[in-house]
């Protein structure tokens, strides 16, 4: 009856991290911990855990005396050492001599690392991402080529409402009428961020947790960011370093409206970032609490409390995963229009002076 | 933090992969959807702009057909009216005509009637007065063929005359 139940909420709100860990527990019921279990699931990994299957990935490593190594990650489960290296904590070491890795009388970790480009399970999200919506929009793009002057119809119906709403309620308004030149971009990053935040919740398929990523949003974000000081006109730079319609003791002795000027300026891609990744993180981290609470009754109270827990644990989790899917839409949302208006700043004429 | 670091190995894949989806798709998908957007959109607004222009040129043509319809109709009770006046007019103009030549023809008749009634009366009376004097010549040269008879007649104008 327990594993029923257990197999029900894992089915329900299925994040495979449980499973993953669950042979690990099995021995040691009451070592269950909530915190290192989301964690594991919201952070990048080495491998990709389904149900109790874990599939190896393939590490890529460059160091200026090693070279480039590419060998499979289950080489280095378990704290295996592997052609020198080794992996804590999802990262690899240089091993030491003794074949440990060195660390100081803290227990701190002070061997060197190589530099890691293994396809990892957040790599995998991504290409898996960005598979879709090459197959999404190519097959979009020849229903225009093969239907030339019908109807939309199938998946070109499906992706057509939202592409005319990138372009008329998200790229025209904010950027005005040089809209076109961005539009590529805007639709590729609306798209990216809302199939990649889709896949993060899709159960049973590893967990991904993509758009998530800290990594994943800075470069999203450093591309806008990119792309506005590329196309940033006169004004725009002018409204930085010598904010017009301010009072002159705001900038001289002390340029004070530079500094701030410059703060927006720097701050944009930041808060991009952080926006971006601290929602989805944040998502995925109020739906795996609410299961860890049947894991955690069950450890305290026994399996009766689990299973009295999981009814509402699950009713909760359902309910976020609700919300989870609005704010999978609407971080995409928010990311693009915001893109769209730095871009708009950017290319903005002005013939009055304010 | 872990979570809060970057993390250059992915870093690496996601600027390579998100530049390589970004071109891609730009060259073979919103290129072309975009553009079969607006080409859409224009022969939308295009379509409903010559419908709009059909409607208006209809409109017009239905203005014209009804102009021409109450003129035609106009024209037709013209002619009508006129076709009418023109019979009223043939018709008491043939009557008056009529009226004239049956006079005329009745008076030439009378006329001639009187003419040929004078004619007649006056051959009658010429006749009359031949016959008169035929009879009278007769009966005289029979009478004078008797004297005493004669002298009868003689008589008895005498007594006339005496007795006038």
């Amino acid at each position: 009856m327990y594993r029923f139940f257990v197999a029900i909420a894992l089915f329900v709100t299925s994040f495979s991290a449980f499973a993953g860990h669950n042979p690990e527990n099995e021995g040691k019921k009451e070592t269950f911990n909530a915190g290192e279990v989301i964690l594991h699931h919201v952070m990048d990994n080495h491998e990709i855990h389904i149900g109790t299957l874990s599939i190896p990935l393939p590490i890529i490593l460059y160091s200026s005396e090693r070279g480039l190594d590419l060998f499979s990650s289950s080489r280095l489960s378990h704290g295996d050492v592997y052609n020198g290296y080794i992996m804590e904590h999802e990262k690899i070491y240089f091993v030491g001599d003794n074949g440990e890795v060195a660390r100081d009388e803290h227990g701190h970790i002070t061997a060197s690392k190589p530099f890691d480009f293994s396809i990892t399970k957040t790599v995998v999200g991504l290409f898996l991402t960005i598979g879709l919506m090459l197959f999404f929009f190519i097959k979009t793009a020849n229903g225009y080529k093969n239907r030339v002057g019908k109807a939309p119809k199938g998946i070109q119906a499906v992706f057509e409402p939202l592409i005319i709403f990138v372009r008329d309620d998200i790229a025209k308004p904010s950027i005005g009428k040089n809209y076109e030149k961005f539009l590529p971009y805007l639709l590729t990053i609306f798209f990216f961020i809302w199939i990649g935040n889709m896949l993060g919740l899709i159960p049973f398929i590893g967990g991904f947790n993509v758009t998530g990523n800290i990594s994943v949003a800075l470069v999203l974000a450093l591309l806008t960011f990119i792309i506005t000081i590329k196309n940033g006109n006169k004004d725009y730079w002018k409204h930085i370093y010598n904010t017009p319609g301010v009072p002159w003791w705001l900038k001289f002795p002390i340029p004070l409206m530079f500094f701030i000027e410059l703060i927006g300026f720097i701050s944009k891609p930041v808060v991009l970032t952080l926006r971006l990744f601290a929602n989805i993180t944040a998502g995925h981290i109020i739906i795996l609490s609410f299961v860890s609470l049947i894991f955690i009754f069950n450890n305290l109270y026994g399996a009766g409390a689990g299973i009295g827990v999981s009814i509402l644990s699950i009713a909760f989790s359902i309910f976020m995963f609700a919300i989870e899917l609005l704010v999978a839409v609407l971080q995409a949302y928010v990311f693009t229009l915001l893109s769209a208006l730095y871009f708009g700043s950017a290319v903005e004429e002005h013939d009055h002076a304010h | 933090m872990d979570l809060l670091t970057p993390s250059l190995g992915l870093l690496f894949w996601m600027s390579l992969a998100f530049i390589i989806v970004l071109v891609l798709l730009k060259k073979f998908a919103w290129s072309g959807i975009l553009k079969a957007l607006k080409d859409r959109e224009e022969f939308i607004e295009r379509s409903l702009k010559s419908a709009e222009d059909a409607k208006a040129q209809m409109s017009d043509l239905k203005a014209d057909n009804e102009k021409l319809l109450a003129e035609t109709r106009l024209e037709r009770e013209q002619i009508l009216k006129e076709a009418k006046d023109m019979k009223e007019k043939i018709m008491s103009d043939a009557k008056l005509s009529a009226t004239e030549e049956g006079n005329r023809l009745i008076s030439a008749a009378r006329a001639e009637i009187d003419k040929e009634k004078l004619k007649a009366l006056s051959d009658i009376k010429k006749q009359v007065g031949e016959l008169s004097l035929e009879i009278a010549e007769k009966v005289v040269r029979k009478e004078l063929s008797d004297k005493d008879a004669q002298q009868a007649l003689v008589d008895i104008h005498l007594s006339q005359a005496q007795a006038n």
